[in-house]
């Protein structure tokens, strides 16, 4: 992580070193205080900021507000599931040309779910990036809504009723049934997006995503095809969130259209926004700091909406950058 | 390395340039004079692929280039400083620099060589575009087009806005660049530093080249000075 905080300040250091600190040890601490149960909860969180996170490489870098998050953590988690539900009752996924059937290898399963996001995502960005400002929004919202409606069309993986997963992914010596080693593989997925996108927003790469979020046409006049390089991040936003989703189904044993859903779209943006754009770290405490939140409010009153919406529009208001820039002095363009 | 012969540049229905033909050999510097709204950034939105000439013909290296993405413009080593400079406000200074860094052939402009060039952007290498100067914007938007490593370099209005000894410093390193044998094309007002710097001048009036000729013709013109330039 230290290449990716190079010339960053002693406080965002200081920020990073204890976030850092207190997810590795969480595991341990959540079992010595006899709440082992917290420990799936914390994996929600791991992989709801892994997502808000590779939806801030594209919205916070390349300026480009994506409100079909959603249907690549959807695609995510049901390319997980599918593999789960077949692999569990043994049945075949694909009968013709050739019989494929499930599985529930760790390592074929997670990369899979990031490979068919990362395709869905290449297929919706060669389109909806030929497109800009409140088209783009309304065009990924819209192939969004259609992989819902997509993914509802199948009976045979529960409609809207969802899937209900027999068993979790494993690998020899990583098996994700056990809670503890499922959260750790989501916090090294986590950390290794947050080294991979801080070193891509330095590079070159990044430089002509934030460069065109700023002035596209010059970027272009500069010499730069800036529809390749905001593909390249959508398709890799994607991918990441498809494993987030893959991670996600992993923990809570049940797939459903819900994950596709719009609103799933702006909870993952209200947690960018939350946590503080063009930064990273900002949507991963963004997405620990609103799902923390659900959780209490929920406890307290069956209203907590209208307590967590006026709490969203004062960290809004009323910090600069987020909670991360709060907390770490860091804002967007910080680089 | 320029060629524009005859082009015809439209916003629309409205038609901006009428027949312009401009040509700048290599290793030439060019001026292109005019008052405000006469067509001067039409002409160059025209080079560099903007806003491509409905007729005529735009050739950059002995390539005809028209209707061509700016992109693409760009590669063949058209290096543009634009008007109002445009820098990019959340790049630092090395990241505006580097991100345009393109390697063609021997006697390459790096970083260092733009560092030497301005000194006063090295000691700024880490801040952001945004809080720079008006003059220290210029020369790093100067700089970004050299990282370019153009073979033509377009300036519109290259001195706009800046403090005198700012503007002398830009001329100064203009200067510098034609002697190395960079082809120039200059949009500026300064007629007179402009007739110390170019081989050739074109005046543009109404979206048409009214007048061409070398820096002691026009500043014999007094006439041409004041009633086309309002000098």
């Amino acid at each position: 992580m230290a290449d990716a905080l190079s010339g960053a300040s002693g406080r965002l250091r200081l920020s990073v070193g204890a976030g850092g600190a207190i997810l590795l040890a969480l595991p341990w601490i959540l079992v010595a205080l006899d709440e082992p149960f917290f420990i799936g909860v914390c994996v929600r969180f791991l992989a709801y900021g892994l997502a808000a996170a590779a939806l801030d490489l594209i919205l916070g870098y390349g300026g480009l507000v994506s409100f079909g998050q959603a249907a690549f953590f959807g695609i995510g988690a049901y390319t997980a599931g599918v593999m789960i539900h077949h692999a569990t009752d043994g049945s075949v996924l694909l009968a013709w040309p050739i019989a494929i059937g499930g599985s529930t290898h760790a390592l074929l399963v997670l990369p899979l779910a990031a490979l068919v996001a990362a395709a869905l995502a290449a297929g919706i960005g060669v389109i909806s990036l030929r497109t800009g400002g409140v088209y783009f929004i309304m065009i990924t919202l819209a192939f969004a809504q259609m992989v819902y409606f997509i993914v509802l069309s199948f009976p045979q993986y529960g409609g809207t009723d969802g899937l209900m997963l027999m068993a979790r992914n494993a690998a020899p010596g990583l098996d994700l049934a056990d809670e503890t080693t499922l959260y750790y593989v989501s916090l090294v997925a986590l950390a290794a997006f947050l080294w991979f996108g801080r070193r891509l927003a330095r590079s070159r790469f990044g430089m002509v995503l934030r460069g065109a979020r700023e002035n596209e046409r010059r970027m272009r006049a500069l010499g730069f095809a800036i529809v390749r390089y905001r593909l390249a991040a959508f398709v890799i936003s994607g991918a990441v969130t498809g494993l987030a989703g893959a991670l996600l189904a992993n923990q809570s044993g049940f797939v459903s259209p819900d994950l596709l859903s719009w609103q799933r779209s702006g909870e993952i943006m209200v947690m960018v926004v939350l946590g503080g754009m063009g930064t990273l770290f900002g949507p991963v405490l963004g997405a620990v700091a609103l799902l923390l939140l659900e959780e209490v409010l929920q406890g307290w009153t069956e209203h907590w909406m209208l307590i967590l919406g006026p709490l969203l529009l004062g960290v809004v208001l009323f910090t600069r950058g987020g909670l991360w820039g709060a907390l770490s002095g860091e804002r967007a363009g910080d680089g | 390395m320029l060629e524009l012969h005859e082009i015809e540049t439209f916003y629309g229905d409205s038609q901006a340039l009428f027949g312009v033909s401009i040509a700048v050999a290599a290793g030439e510097a060019v001026a292109l004079l005019g008052r405000n709204g006469m067509g001067k950034t039409t002409t160059v939105r025209s080079i560099i692929g903007v806003r491509a000439p409905r007729r005529g013909t735009v050739r950059i290296a002995g390539q005809d280039v028209t209707g061509w993405p700016s992109h693409r413009i760009a590669r063949l080593g058209v290096g543009l400083v634009p008007e109002g400079r445009e820098i990019f406000p959340t790049l630092t200074v090395r990241e505006n620099l580097l991100v345009t860094a393109r390697t063609r052939g021997a006697g390459a402009w790096t970083l260092d060589r733009v560092f030497d060039l301005f000194p006063r952007l090295s000691q700024r290498a880490g801040q952001f575009g945004n809080r720079l100067s008006g003059g220290e914007q210029q020369m790093l938007a100067i700089g970004r087009a050299l990282m370019i490593n153009p073979d033509l370099l377009v300036l519109d209005e290259a001195t706009e806005g800046l403090a005198p000894l700012v503007r002398a410093e830009i001329w100064a390193v203009l200067a510098q660049l034609k002697a190395e044998r960079l082809a120039i094309l200059v949009i500026d007002k300064d007629v007179h530093a402009l007739a110390q710097l170019v081989d050739r001048h074109y005046v543009i009036e109404k979206g048409r080249i009214v007048w061409s000729g070398q820096s002691d013709a026009l500043l014999a013109d007094i006439e041409l000075l004041h009633t086309r330039l309002g000098v």
